[in-house]
């Protein structure tokens, strides 16, 4: 369904990232939120809606002293952000309430008032996944890549050179974690965590949080930023199970999310700008620009290889040096949001030229959900 | 024994039949009456067409493997080496994650597509896991 316009008024991400051991997991979301309201010239007292996921919307309304008429709750991993925007846009266009605010916030690295880790041991993944060996997602994400691979022919080479020119990205942002270059050879020498998953093919683990505030595009331009508008969104889930994904070589919740959002926004891929795919892991970005339509099926690799996706490239690919270089908090669908809207702005450290059009593509769990935002700066 | 306690399942009454067969040395799957799909994980119903009506039957045991990783991070209850995380495909269709064991734990030895027939290993009073091995002959 094409619904009426929305926008970000508000975008802004925690006054510190990396390593912040004085501030808990609330006070993250505190602080991304208080920077947003700063960004849109907002007040607690003019959010009438709240998301966000990991914590609960009514622990962050309270904390923050808002009082909404609509709350979100959703959370299905890291692309939950995704789908709060879809949600909260639904949501003004419904006259549910006027202004969102979605955070997100982990002490992914510090732990500092965050939850324990741990599965029930008679959930599904307790009973069938965890008592073989799974601990955390280096060992879950991972395991359909060997399949992949051998169905389409990448290499290790090719995955290493995923993380070897998000690097190149990196390097132009002052606040990523990890800015120095890297080869094929150091990625692949790397500590092995996972065959064939070595260290530089995972996504830091780090503290952080981001906000976005969203309200109908009519309000949008009486904001002091520059409106982003959102064109089209999509949103789905298959399993909580890696073992249970359908195809190790292809994600349904991608495919799906992806469509829905591209054919609500009415665009075609050669219109997109700037493309964000949540990269928890080396192989993310290959199945992202597969399953959204990108490339063909087999063609990510090579698309990236020819350097496609770099600095000068036809498709600027993860521009803030992405989960593997720039900053994972855990959830890092917020970030990838974060870097869209910038682009959009026009104001991101590796500002790609002119752009008017991106998207942003999120993972959540171990291809368990999905979610899409096309984004653009020119009112629709 | 070690202080780290081994994460084992516990049967919810949907499951427990599943886990009774793997302590009796059979690995038990369900297909459904009206449209014939054989599924997994264990569950009364159909997950394919919602029928409510499911036959609980004794797989071959047979397997080939379908994608894996060799696991490099501390998991006190496997010992110190690296060991196999793996995802293999049932003779009867559906997919489990397991352990590919009695073989080493290698990427020259996991090939993939290779045969494997299930192994049950007690793990417990009430618990064995099924994990797979490199089928004979």
């Amino acid at each position: 369904m094409k619904q009426k316009s929305v926008a970000v008024v508000g975008a802004a991400e925690t006054t510190q990232m990396g390593k912040i051991p004085n501030q808990s997991v609330i006070g993250l979301h505190a602080d991304a939120a208080l920077n947003a309201m700063r960004d849109a010239g907002l007040t607690a007292k003019d959010i009438d809606g709240v998301a966000t996921a990991g914590e609960s919307p009514v622990e962050l309304a309270h904390y923050l002293g808002i009082t909404p008429t609509w709350a979100d709750g959703t959370s299905v991993g890291g692309c939950s952000f995704m789908l709060h925007v879809r949600h909260a846009a639904a949501a003004i266009n419904a006259g549910l309430c006027n202004t969102v605010l979605i955070t997100h916030a982990e002490s992914g690295k510090s732990r500092v008032g965050a939850r324990k880790f741990g599965r029930d041991p008679a959930s599904q993944m307790g009973q069938f996944e965890v008592p073989f060996g799974v601990t955390s997602p280096p060992t879950m994400f991972t395991i359909p890549v060997l399949r992949y691979m051998k169905e389409v022919g990448v290499t290790l080479e090719d995955l290493a050179t995923v993380a070897v020119i998000q690097r190149e990205w990196a390097a132009k942002n002052p606040r990523a974690s990890y800015r120095d270059p890297i080869t094929v050879d150091d990625v692949l020498n790397s500590s092995m965590i996972a065959w064939p998953f070595t260290k530089l093919m995972c996504c830091l683990v780090t503290d952080g949080g981001g906000a976005l505030i969203l309200t109908s595009a009519e309000r949008a331009k009486d904001f002091p930023q520059k409106p982003v508008y959102i064109l089209g969104t999509g949103e789905s889930v298959e399993t909580p199970l890696i073992s249970q994904m359908a195809d190790f070589t292809t994600s349904k919740a991608f495919r799906v999310s992806g469509k829905k959002a591209f054919d609500e926004a009415g665009i075609k891929h050669a219109d997109v700008d700037h493309l964000m795919i949540y990269d928890a892991f080396a192989h993310l970005p290959l199945y992202g620009l597969e399953d959204l339509g990108f490339v063909k099926r087999g063609e990510a690799a090579a698309f990236i290889r020819e350097r496609n996706t770099a600095i000068g490239g036809k498709l600027p690919l993860n521009t803030n040096g992405g989960g593997l270089s720039y900053m994972h908090s855990g959830m890092y669908g917020m970030y990838a949001l974060q870097e869209s809207v910038r682009q959009m702005r026009g104001i991101a450290p590796a500002q790609v030229p002119g752009a008017k059009i991106s998207v942003a593509h999120g993972v959540g769990g171990m291809f368990a959900a999905s979610g899409t935002i096309i984004f653009s700066n020119e009112a629709p | 024994m070690a202080e780290y306690p081994r994460p084992l399942p516990v049967p919810t009454p949907e499951t427990q039949a599943f886990w009774d067969g793997c302590l009796a040395g059979e690995l038990l799957l369900q297909k459904c009456d009206a449209c014939a799909r054989t599924y997994f994980p264990p569950r009364d119903f159909c997950p394919a067409c919602s029928g409510r009506k499911v036959t609980t039957f004794k797989a071959s045991g047979k397997a080939t493997l379908y994608s894996y990783v060799i696991n490099h991070r501390p998991r006190p209850d496997f010992g110190t080496e690296p060991h196999s995380i793996a995802v293999v495909t049932l003779a009867e269709g559906p997919r489990m994650m397991t352990n590919i064991i009695d073989c080493p734990q290698t990427p020259e030895a996991l090939q993939l597509d290779m045969t494997l027939e299930v192994s049950f290993e007690k793990a417990s009073e009430t618990i064995a896991l099924p994990k797979f091995r490199p089928a004979k002959g």
